[in-house]
């Protein structure tokens, strides 16, 4: 399956594997890259620093942010109906700063199964699962999600029966969604920490589901 | 600027089926689709103002739910596509 | 491109070099400081066409689109961008080589 990453030795801490050594030869948009952060610099915009800072920020935004809201919302059913009246308020709480961005919870039941795209762009919520995958941002999966959802989903390994609704979710303004996954059965008791071991990226997106419990 | 659409949750709109150049926000394949207010998001700025360097009109924006067979004729029924739609490209379901 | 046909969604999935992660950071930091919006971008990723999603990266794409911007807030001049890559060349054949002043 094309989305499965068991390799976890090579994964980055964003969960990404490492991609190939870049420093082959410079392109014409590395040498963009490099003049308009040195002219920013020079003429006192931004400064080296804070380039560097705002690196280590994005780096250290993982799905294991959003995995810990979903947890929670398992477990906190105050926190749970905090987090469907008003997503950014309730992460925002949680330490998770969305800046000007809106959040909106998608609860997934027996009979519903959520899923976000953005077909416009590739908007996404960074703070709780960091940067989007390469196929997030692709053009098979923007051109399709909102046409065959359960196609897309079926090249994930999700197969849905069809008394179960999808409801895909077209990200094109200013809010953004993440996709609140069902409880796996047999859980019952499990601590946050344990559960939000559970909660996959793509089970956030909409193209997964949590791992099961054996 | 186009009157403004000023629905509350359950209103049955139409986007309306502009097609003009440059940035705009609402997806192509929803031109002319109709479907039915889910919330109404608030007051946001129109980021087809922001994108040429001006200051945003303040605009409703909506969250709009649409068959998903009523855009494709072989979805599956029951399954739905949701989208924020701001109010100047909503117009009433039942307008000519 | 909603909605229109295409192949298999892809599988790869990477973790991002570093001229793309300051790309990344070079749009929060700008848009933060309110010389361009998000909206401002997309108009220019949207205006290259389809031919540019075909051939350039996203954070190619990126950078375009976040130094066309910043020419129109008036950040840098045209003339200055020129200069300036013209300088960077000559540090180097690699980008480790062509970052380092």
């Amino acid at each position: 399956m094309p989305h499965d990453h068991h390799d976890h030795d090579h994964l980055s801490p964003s969960g990404h594997p490492y991609r190939a050594d870049q420093d082959t030869g410079l392109s014409y948009w590395q040498t963009m890259e490099i003049a308009v952060r040195e002219l920013l610099i020079d003429k006192g915009v931004l400064t080296a620093d804070q380039i560097a800072r705002q690196i280590t920020a994005m780096d250290e935004r993982t799905p294991a942010n959003g995995a810990a809201v979903v947890a929670r919302y398992w477990t906190d059913p105050e926190f749970a109906a905090a987090l469907l009246q008003d997503g950014r308020q309730a992460v925002s709480a949680m330490g998770f700063d969305l800046g000007p961005m809106h959040l909106i919870a998608l609860p997934n039941t027996p009979d519903v199964h959520n899923m976000v795209v953005c077909t416009l762009c590739s908007c996404y919520p960074r703070n709780l699962l960091g940067l989007p995958p390469d196929w997030y941002k692709s053009r098979a999966y923007r051109a399709r999600t909102v046409r065959e959802p359960r196609k897309v989903l079926a090249e994930f390994g999700v197969t849905l029966p069809t008394t179960t609704h999808v409801r895909v979710h077209d990200s094109t303004a200013d809010m953004r969604y993440i996709v609140l996954p069902n409880r796996p059965t047999g859980t019952m008791g499990w601590d946050v920490d344990q559960l939000a071991a559970l909660v996959t990226r793509d089970s956030m997106i909409g193209t997964g589901l949590p791992k099961s419990v054996a | 600027m186009p009157t403004q659409l000023l629905a509350e949750p359950g209103t049955k709109v139409r986007v309306r089926n502009w097609t003009p150049p440059g940035h705009v926000r609402t997806p192509a394949y929803l031109r002319g689709a109709i479907g039915t207010i889910e919330r109404v998001l608030g007051l946001f700025p129109n980021p087809e103002d922001l994108a040429y360097r001006h200051p945003g009109q303040s605009l409703s924006l909506y969250r709009v739910r649409f068959a998903l067979s009523d855009l494709w004729p072989d979805a599956t029924p029951g399954d739905t596509l949701d989208a924020e739609i701001y109010a100047h490209w909503l117009e009433s379901a039942d307008a000519p | 491109m909603g909605g229109t046909l295409a192949g298999p969604v892809p599988g790869d999935d990477h973790d991002f070099a570093l001229w793309e992660k300051r790309v990344d950071a070079l749009m929060v930091l700008c848009s933060g400081k309110g010389l361009f919006t998000v909206d401002g971008l997309r108009r220019v990723l949207e205006d290259m066409g389809p031919e540019a999603f075909a051939s350039r990266t996203y954070y190619e794409r990126w950078i375009a689109a976040i130094c066309q911007n910043l020419i129109e807030a008036g950040a840098f001049t045209t003339a200055e961008l020129a200069e300036r890559m013209s300088d960077i060349e000559a540090r180097g054949q690699t980008y480790a080589d062509a970052a380092s002043r």
